[in-house]
């Protein structure tokens, strides 16, 4: 902690740290110092000049921008004399002087900074009788963002958040003097994927979004603070809503998570809460069409067909797909629905991250978000954190940029985050574990790498970087990072409530409370509240798929699941489905997956349910209802606690909130969390274990072994390609397929290669591409990709309308004649 | 014996090569041409004339024709100066030019029709006011070296100072002789300069950067223009000692891409000082080095301020950051860094040279040294004058300056630019130093001198300068963004017949607001020649307001109508 120093802000004598900005000090204790440019998380610029103060300085006194003046001993502020309320009523009536007076039909008119510090620091009439400024009335400066310059008041916080912040500098000022405006660069529309961000801190209503113009007035929301369920960060936001319709998402500044950012992905991704494709009513597979039920019918379908399986077969042929994108209550409810109700531990919450749950669940020592603001080092061998966590990516970002942190990243191809990397390594898919081999033994280029890994602290994102990639070599890329000092992994998995449903032991080597399948304590203790649970393996979500394929397994349970698009193997997924005798599924849409199920259940989403989330840290945030769900729709929860009672062995919930008392209880990692700490003491959230409490499982992976290493490493097939299958931030989920602004934003199929290899296959940007794997066929326009490494192909997974590649590292690639038009 | 074109490899070897060129040019006389500014009436064509003048006469032997630096006197373009009695022949003309070799070269006759004011008592540079009451230190060596030619400014004297600096002084000590100096900036803002050397050594950084601010932008201004195109290697002088003193290894010179006489100088100058040693590694074998890269402003005036500068420098857009941190303590790239303007630095081999306690003898109690200062306007010799701080206006204007044509009355001198403001005739005597005229609402600024008479209206050249600023606000804070051009439109009402008396208050209090809240100098001092000439000249707004009238004639929407069509017709 810095020295105090105590000031004196009018007349009044505060203690601040040494070296705070007097506008931050000052409003930490209850003075508010108007203010446009000044953003407390980007630099200080002192340009829209509506902070100036008066401060007594030895040599007299001094009017100057509080926002840029740092505080010193004795330092006499004084902010609403005479001469800094005529320099204040100055600034506002220049201000005001271009601004037109369209509030009444401005977004953000009753919310709008420049309206309400008029009103309070403003000189009531203007003396200037010249006419305004005019330009063309808003322009799209991108798919989600319009720009009206009339308003705009050049405090250029979009271009320097653009700019400083999400490392996209798209937009900037043009001309100059008078004739300043903000642009965008001729035919490069402002594609920054965190656009929306301008939106929100604008101080007027220059920059508006797509999806909320004219929307709502400020005074009509009905405003609840929440967690985001996009990605395991868990981003903090406030969900706004008008007449049962949730309207838009604002980042909220929570210091541990995302500190007021959102990605566009999660900014404007609400829109399918209210989607007209919602289900509504209980759906039930009559001879192949299914036809709408009562909510007593379905559960007697259930009850009969699953009923019958279970009792014909055993728990053990039945499986449960799903828990990633429910609350942790909902999750819960699911663990204890298949390992009690059901009786099998055939469960698991990870479609398509491979990871081994115990890595994910129970590393140690794990890593914090908010350890990267203090870490000298940063490794991230992960997904590219631009594409798959917009707000890690600025977290990761800003510490290398702003702090100076150094920055490795390895990844097959080129990263958000490789203009401001330390060292990038690039390779070939498959050959991840031999370079990892390399770079721990640091001989020639490496050296260098492995000097600049040694500064401590050392914060390590690890994850898989494509969905080819050998799932082991995560662990490895940990056992690594932990060797390194002062070290500490962010596992990374990207699929909202992952890391939630892991904890609640939504997997088949885990039981609640990061505990192992199969020990005895934790099953003894276990068993106290749940009664018996079964015994026998857990198979994983491609076992499950698999067994109904071989027949093993005979009936699957869905929750909130899509394993027909998520599943990159989506051929055996849509062949287990379809060789089940019995499928459940509890959904928000008819997916690929629910569509092949024989019930359906109306699930409430996000926004309509209470509960809580886990991040990919452990942080435990509560999540809360603003909208009342679509028709006959109920929390997971419910319809589980439903079924069993209809299968006869209730589980006996009352209540979300008494669920999480229930997982408190048996949980001790989560012991002592309640809703009732999240909302009022825990506002940042609590990370898990919580307080005093350990972890029964403390996953700690072995040091690195080189020859293990190169015996895991893979090469395609002899003449055919490395397939680099990854994600990226807008593509065809079921949840971006509903929100109808950022779906036409997915980049579509398209092969990357390296421009020799298109040189020797003689193909050119936008040409034809047949690419081929044992799973699908497909025919793609090539993108020339000079990032990748010679003999790699790069397709991005899920994009509409093209099947999945599978997960085989082997891809033929050739020309595709060309299609005469 | 030294080489031509080698390296110099010690202050002895310099003062040798210096010996070796005094003694080859024993018995030369020269023709001295001025090359820059006068090019533009036919210097060129003269100087070449003058060649062939010379060979035709076979003379080649004891006459050189040189191209140098502006002599100063422009009103008499192109001037020629011819060795070594220093006759001064101005209007130079290529059909002139055998007569001048025939009868002055040749027989020493003084021709009376190219002496200034076609008085033969005025033919040598020493006779004539315009140089008499100057005093040339920083432009010693202007006019009468090739700035092309490094031997020339070596055989001057140029590298002295730095050669004794590098060799026999710490770093410190030099700091200390500048601060004994007493120095102030002569970019405008008068800063002490030593003080500010201090300050940027003790600031903490890896580096330390320099930066020359040659991006002169004033209207009327040429005075740093003069400096690097006449004499380029006493500013690099300049810089070697200043990088000495502050342990900089790397300098920039800002200069503005519409000098390029300036730019191609500088660069020949740098490329012969690195080929002599006088730049690059290892200076005069003292260890120091110092490499300097040119770089060239794209025309926007707030890039003469300092933090702008650096940000330009940067490649960001040319807009001012906020001060504090000053560049001393956190300029460019983040490490401090000390900007200091052309003249500047050619100041500095002369504090050297003469030391700091004497230089500061010369000047008044708080501006030490002497001014440069680029004449222009209604006044008789216009040019580029250096007198000692403390002349007065009347000296500038009347004895150096030959006072205003045709008889005309004095109304008011312009100074310091765009940042400045308009002094009245009543300050005529008024002993001209940072102090004294900050005082009367102007500044020094960088030594722009425009002179007005009766027939100029001084709204009307308020409404220039805020225009010129208008134009020139980069755009980033609002009081200069708006304030700016709000003034300029009160303006323009006020010259249009529109005005009103509340006028003349906004006009005050809105540049007032302009003046304490603007983020950087240029929308800080923007309002000046509005409110100096609110002050000094208020009958004159008032009779614009009140009576309708513009006493001076040239707002032709106040002039009765027969004076418009008189006025258009002359117009």
């Amino acid at each position: 902690m810095a020295d105090l120093v105590k000031i004196t802000v009018d007349g009044r004598q505060i203690e601040v740290p040494h070296g705070e900005l007097v506008i931050r000090a000052a409003q930490d204790h209850g003075v508010y110092i108007p203010r446009f440019c000044w953003h407390p998380r980007m630099r200080e610029v002192g340009m829209c000049r509506m902070c100036l103060v008066e401060i007594e300085t030895p040599r007299g006194t001094i009017l100057t921008t509080a926002c840029t003046t740092t505080a010193a001993e004795g330092m006499v502020v004084h902010t609403a004399s005479d001469t800094a309320k005529k320099a204040q009523e100055g600034i506002l009536e220049f201000l005001l002087i271009n601004h037109p007076l369209d509030c009444p039909v401005c977004d953000k008119g009753g919310e709008c900074p420049l309206q309400d510090q008029t009103m309070a620091f403003g000189p009531g009439e203007s003396r200037f009788v010249e006419e305004k400024r005019h330009y063309e009335k808003p322009i799209p400066i991108s798919d989600l963002v319009f720009l009206d310059r009339e308003r705009c008041i050049l405090c250029a916080r979009c271009t320097r958040f653009a700019d400083e912040i999400a490392g996209d500098p798209l937009i900037e000022f043009k001309d100059r003097g008078n004739h300043t405006s903000v642009e965008t660069f001729p035919d490069l529309p402002f594609s920054s994927y965190f656009s929306g961000n301008t939106v929100q801190i604008c101080p007027v209503g220059a920059l508006t979004a797509s999806a909320y113009r004219f929307k709502a007035r400020p005074w009509d929301l009905l405003v609840v603070e929440s967690s985001c369920s996009h990605c395991t960060v868990g981003c903090r936001i406030s969900v706004e809503s008008s007449q049962n319709h949730v309207l838009r998402f604002n980042g909220v500044d929570n210091g541990a998570t995302n500190q007021g950012w959102l990605s566009d992905k999660c900014r404007f991704g609400f829109e399918f809460i209210g989607s007209e494709q919602r289900l509504r009513t209980p759906l039930v597979k009559v001879e192949g069409e299914f036809r709408e039920a009562s909510w007593a019918e379905a559960l007697d379908v259930v009850a009969d067909r699953l009923g019958a399986i279970i009792e014909e077969q055993g728990g053990d042929a039945v499986g449960g797909i799903g828990g990633a994108r429910s609350t942790n209550e909902d999750a819960y409810a699911f663990g204890k629905f298949m390992r009690t109700v059901v009786g099998s531990n055939h469960l698991d919450a990870r479609l398509d991250d491979g990871l081994d749950a115990r890595f994910l669940a129970a590393v140690s020592p794990r890593a914090k978000i908010a350890d990267l603001d203090r870490a000298a080092t940063i490794l991230v061998w992960a997904p590219d954190l631009k594409e798959e966590s917009g707000s890690l990516y600025l977290r990761v970002r800003h510490a290398v940029q702003e702090r100076g942190a150094k920055l490795v990243v390895v990844h097959p191809r080129r990263t958000g985050l490789d203009d401001r990397a330390t060292h990038k390594l690039t390779y070939r898919p498959g050959e991840g574990p031999a370079l990892l081999g390399e770079l721990a033994g640091g001989a020639g280029d490496y050296a260098k790498v492995l000097e600049t890994l040694s500064l401590g602290p050392v914060v390590a994102v690890v994850g898989r970087t494509g969905l080819t990639e050998q799932p082991q070599l995560a662990e490895e890329v940990a056992a690594f990072a932990l060797s390194l000092p002062d070290a500490k992994v962010l596992p990374f998995a990207r699929r909202s409530n992952v890391f939630g449903a892991l904890d609640m032991g939504v997997a088949p080597t885990l039981l609640p409370g990061r505990a192992a399948a199969g020990d005895s304590e934790a099953t003894g203790h276990l068993e106290a509240v749940w009664g018996p649970i079964p015994t026998q393996a857990g198979r994983d979500t491609m076992g499950i798929l698999q067994g109904l394929v071989d027949g093993d397994l005979k009936a699957l349970v869905l929750l909130g699941a899509d394993p027909v698009r998520d599943v990159p193997a989506a051929g055996i997924a849509r062949r287990g489905m379809e060789s089940a005798e019995f499928v459940v599924a509890i959904d928000l849409f008819l997916t690929d997956s629910s569509e092949l199920a024989d019930v359906v259940f109306p699930a409430e989403a996000f926004g309509e349910k209470e509960g809580t989330i886990t991040n990919l840290e452990g942080r435990v945030q509560k999540v809360n209802r603003v909208v009342t769900g679509p028709g006959q729709s109920q929390a997971d929860w419910t319809i589980l606690d439903d079924i069993s009672r209809r299968l006869g062995k209730p589980l006996g919930f009352a209540s979300a909130e008494a669920i999480s008392k229930e997982i408190a209880d048996v949980a001790p990692p989560y012991g002592g969390i309640s809703w009732e700490l999240l909302e009022w003491d825990a506002k940042e959230g609590a990370v898990v274990p919580y307080g005093e409490a350990g972890q029964p499982v403390a996953y700690r992976p072995d040091g690195v072994d080189r020859e293990a290493l190169a015996a895991m490493s893979r090469n395609p097939e002899s003449g055919a390609f490395a397939l680099h299958l990854a994600r990226t931030l807008y593509d065809d989920g079921v949840l971006m397929r509903n929100s109808l602004s950022l779906h036409a934003l997915a980049p579509g199929g398209a092969v990357h290669l390296h421009p020799a290899d298109a040189a020797r296959l003689g193909v050119s940007e936008g040409s034809l591409v047949e690419v081929e794997t044992v799973d699908a066929s497909v025919r793609l326009p090539a993108v020339i990709d000079p990032s990748l490494a010679t003999g790699v192909v790069y397709v991005p997974f899920n994009q509409p309308g093209i099947p999945s590649l599978g997960s085989d590292l082997s891809v033929v690639v050739a020309a595709g004649e060309e299609v005469s038009a | 014996m030294t080489e031509n074109g080698s390296r110099i490899a010690s202050p002895a070897d310099l003062s040798a090569r210096r010996e070796q060129l005094i003694a080859e040019d024993v018995g030369i006389r020269r023709i001295l041409v001025c090359s820059t500014g006068c090019l533009a009436i036919g210097a060129r064509e003269v100087e070449a004339a003058f060649r062939e003048g010379v060979a035709a006469a076979d003379l080649q032997g004891e006459v050189q024709v040189v191209a140098t630096g502006c002599h100063g006197l422009c009103a008499m373009a192109p001037v020629v100066v011819i060795e070594p009695n220093d006759v001064v022949y101005g209007r130079n003309r290529i059909k002139y030019v055998p007569d001048v070799i025939e009868q002055t070269v040749k027989s020493g006759e003084i021709i009376r029709r190219f002496c200034f004011g076609r008085d033969p008592e005025m033919a040598h540079l020493g006779d004539i006011p315009f140089y008499a009451h100057q005093t040339k230190a920083v432009l010693r060596n202007v006019g009468r070296v090739d700035p092309q030619q490094i031997d020339d400014a070596i055989q001057r004297g140029v590298y002295e100072a730095a050669g004794q600096v590098l060799t026999s002084m710490e770093p410190d000590e030099v700091v200390e002789e500048i601060i004994a100096s007493g120095l102030r900036g002569r970019g405008g803002g008068g800063f002490p300069a030593g003080l500010k050397w201090k300050i940027c050594k003790e600031s903490p950084g890896s580096t330390t950067y320099l930066i020359c601010n040659a991006d002169e932008g004033d209207p009327g201004a040429f005075m740093d223009r003069a400096l690097l195109e006449g004499d380029p290697h006493s500013v690099l002088e300049g810089m070697i000692i200043a990088a000495y003193a502050l342990e900089a290894a790397k300098g920039f010179i800002y200069v503005r891409a519409e000098y390029p006489i300036a730019v191609e100088h500088i660069r020949i100058a740098i490329e012969q000082a690195h080929e002599r040693g006088l730049l690059g590694p290892d200076i005069l074998g003292s260890n120091f080095s110092l490499d300097i890269e040119v770089r060239e402003g794209a025309g926007a005036f707030v890039c003469g301020e300092e933090t702008a500068m650096i940000a330009s420098l940067e490649g960001e857009r040319g807009m001012a950051r906020p001060k504090p941190p000053y560049p001393a303590l956190r300029g460019y790239l983040g490490q401090p860094t000390i900007i200091n303007n052309v003249e500047t630095f050619a100041n500095v081999p002369v504090i050297i040279g003469q030391g700091g306690v004497k230089f500061a003898e010369s000047g008044t109690e708080g501006s030490k040294g002497t001014k440069i200062f680029a004449l222009a306007g209604q006044v008789n010799n216009t040019g580029l004058v250096e007198v000692p701080m403390g002349a007065t206006i009347r000296e500038i204007v009347f004895d150096v300056g030959g006072g205003l044509p045709k008889k005309r009355e004095f109304k008011a001198v312009q100074m310091g630019g765009p940042s400045g403001g308009c002094v009245p005739a009543s300050y005529l005597d008024l002993p001209i130093d940072y102090d004294s005229l900050r005082e009367v609402g102007a500044i020094m600024g960088s030594g722009g001198m425009i002179v007005m008479d009766e027939t100029t209206c001084i709204v009307d050249i308020a409404r220039y300068f805020i225009s010129f600023c208008a134009e020139e606000s980069c755009g980033l804070c609002a009081p200069c963004r708006f304030g700016t051009v709000r003034l300029k439109e009160i303006l323009d009402r006020i010259c249009g017949g529109r005005g009103t008396i509340d006028d003349l208050n906004d006009l005050e209090r809105l540049a007032e607001v302009v003046q304490k809240t603007s983020l950087c100098g240029l929308g800080q001092t923007a309002p000046n020649p509005v409110l100096s000439t609110l002050r000094h000249f208020r009958d004159e707004y008032l009779a614009h307001v009140a009576d309708r009238t513009c006493p001076a004639g040239v707002c032709t929407a106040l002039l009765p109508e027969k004076e418009v069509a008189t006025a258009a017709k002359e117009g």
